[in-house]
């Protein structure tokens, strides 16, 4: 789908710092990237969502400038990634999926060696480290080896690592997969900061409290392709209604239940669907709905109101879970 | 544009402004293998934790060599053949000893660490994630293995002329040309680790090429002393050039023209290597 419509809405007014047009990625006869348009603007938060295998990292190494585009075209900061690799790689600031820090090496210095391969006079390198370390709230790890630190402290170091060159974009390639809750906010609350302070943010994610927490626009991918694009919030008024009933059923039982389910809620639903271990119902009106599926009989083992979630838009858009 | 944007990013995160940025930008596109300086700082600041271990064995190294083949087996030698190789053992031993030493540590540094910078601790990355070009990391590493090879050789051609086993200052030019000879292996084989998915292959490396290598191509005795059929693939082998030369040169009185073709052999090795190097770099790490 080529950027559906919602271009216009949120920062469309921002200086465009990467833009591609048609991009797409072949590994032999596997098609990675399908042919997708993006645009990025100066200051905004921008997500891809989407599961594993969706194209997301392929995006963003080619962003990166790490990995040539096998088609389209493809600009950031106003230069063309095939020629100008070096030259755009100075002004980024990269947060792989995978740490690349060296783990016998100590924080302080993981930081200063990282910036001295952008030409950071030493000075100024062992200046910015100093300050990124508290950045990173690990002032009183400096001088400790990187090793032992937990993944919440490592993932970000990577991030304060990513800042050294003070980069005009920073790309985030799944944050926070593998941390626990608690380390994820800490991490979610350094972007916030970098957010507020104008840094254009692009990440990828397949954590859907993740991308409404942090992006101002996204884009749900899929099999290498964007399905949907807008805000958080648009592409939930989109692609979904208000609320969403859940409904658990003794096990084994969805597929049956649902037809009653569908059944009883009539036009208080605007659709059912049949997950594994539970029954969704959207409608305007969660509690209405649970309401006629008690009247007409069903005693479901749990019930759930909510509202509706960037989980259930790609749910939508795709007939699949984006975790699974 | 860049002098608009001062304010919100410098000094992200930090509160002061640091005058890095305008340092980290790049006007123009660097030529590739320009900032390969850049790489190899890394290499020498991480070498800073494992020095001491690695200068202990590099001088340990020619004590054992020299110690048990030069003076110990070399005394039978001399004892038993009348001096065959037409010079106390020692002083033949020890050139080719110099040449396989710097070819046993080029391999080293280029198969382990290479796969580690790739795969496990994954240095490289760090590197492409900024400026450098693919050519600058590989430069950069070859530099930080060729100042290895700097190293070990000098070490070794030190203690060497101390247990009196080098005694020309010829000496001095076959140190270069054992560093040419570790180059000669170190670019090839940087080329194949860089191409593998693991280390499996690594063991077959030492087992069958290295260790055939070392006791065949000249070290120990001449290549004349093999079987018609065998002797080619001596001579094809970078070591046998480097024992050679180094060897011709050590004990003094050096023909120059031949050690010349010689080291434009090894040099051909290292050049080949580095352009195959070049491209695995390419392949493994930017696809």
């Amino acid at each position: 789908m080529r950027r559906p419509g919602a271009a216009a809405e949120a920062s469309a007014d921002g200086e465009v710092l990467i833009s591609a047009r048609g991009l797409t990625k072949r590994f032999g006869d596997f098609t990675a990237v399908d042919d997708i348009d993006v645009e990025v603007h100066r200051g905004e938060a921008f997500g891809f969502l989407g599961p594993n295998g969706a194209g997301k990292s392929s995006t963003m190494r080619m962003i990166g400038c790490v990995s040539p585009p096998s088609g389209g075209e493809l600009r950031i900061l106003g230069l063309d990634p095939r020629a100008d690799g070096p030259r755009i790689r100075a002004r980024l600031g990269v947060v792989p999926q995978r740490d690349t820090l060296d783990e016998e090496l100590s924080v302080h210095e993981n930081l200063v060696v990282y910036a001295r391969y952008f030409g950071i006079s030493r000075k100024a390198a062992h200046a910015k480290a100093t300050e990124l370390v508290e950045f990173a709230q690990l002032s009183e790890r400096a001088t400790s080896r990187v090793e032992p630190l937990s993944g919440g402290m490592k993932r970000r170091l990577t991030i304060a690592r990513s800042l050294v060159n003070d980069p005009e974009i920073l790309l985030l390639d799944e944050p926070t997969t593998g941390l626990d809750p608690q380390a994820r906010h800490a991490l979610w609350d350094r972007l916030f900061r970098l957010k507020r302070q104008g840094v254009t943010l692009v990440l990828t994610t397949h954590y859907m409290d993740e991308a409404e927490q942090l992006c101002d626009r996204l884009v749900v991918m899929d099999t290498g392709r964007i399905v949907a694009e807008g805000s958080p919030r648009s592409l939930i008024e989109q692609h979904s209604s208000r609320e969403v009933l859940e409904l658990r059923f003794p096990a084994d039982d969805n597929a049956a239940a649902a037809g009653q389910v569908t059944a009883a809620a009539g036009a208080l639903a605007e659709r059912v669907e049949v997950l594994p271990d539970r029954v969704l119902v959207y409608g305007p009106d969660g509690e209405a709905v649970a309401h006629a599926v008690h009247a007409a009989g069903l005693r479901p083992v749990t019930v759930l109101v909510r509202r509706s979630t960037l989980e259930d838009v790609f749910l939508r858009l795709t007939g699949r879970s984006l975790v699974d | 544009m860049r002098a608009t944007r001062d304010g919100p990013v410098d000094g992200a995160a930090t509160g002061t402004a640091v005058p890095t940025a305008d340092e980290a930008r790049l006007r123009r596109t660097p030529r590739a293998g320009s900032l390969a300086g850049r790489a190899l700082e890394y290499w020498l600041r991480s070498y800073r934790r494992t020095w001491r271990s690695s200068v202990f064995s590099s001088v340990l190294s020619p004590l054992l060599y020299l110690g048990s083949l030069g003076f110990g087996l070399g005394t039978l030698v001399d004892d038993g053949s009348g001096g065959g190789v037409g010079v106390p053992y020692a002083l033949f031993v020890a050139p080719g000893v110099l040449a396989a030493n710097a070819m046993q540590t080029g391999v080293s540094e280029s198969t382990w660490p290479v796969m580690g910078a790739v795969k496990w601790q994954r240095q490289y990355h760090a590197m492409l994630a900024g400026p450098l070009d693919v050519v600058d990391v590989f430069l950069g590493h070859l530099a930080f293995v060729v100042l290895r090879l700097v190293m070990v050789s000098v070490v070794f051609g030190v203690i060497g002329a101390l247990l009196g086993a080098f005694t020309s200052w010829w000496t001095l030019a076959a140190v270069a040309v054992a560093v040419l000879c570790g180059a000669a292996y170190a670019t090839p084989v940087m080329a194949f680790a860089a191409s593998q998915e693991n280390d499996a292959n690594f063991v077959y490396v030492f087992r069958f090429g290295l260790i055939p290598t070392f006791l065949f191509a000249g070290t120990f005795f001449p290549v004349d002393q093999l079987p018609e059929l065998v002797r080619p693939i001596a001579y094809v082998m970078p070591l046998w050039h480097a024992t050679q030369s180094c060897r011709d040169l050590a004990l003094g009185s050096p023909d120059l023209l031949a050690v010349a073709g010689h080291c434009g052999y090894l040099l051909l090795w290292a050049v080949v290597g580095v352009a195959a190097a070049a491209r695995t770099f390419r392949r493994r790490l930017v696809e």
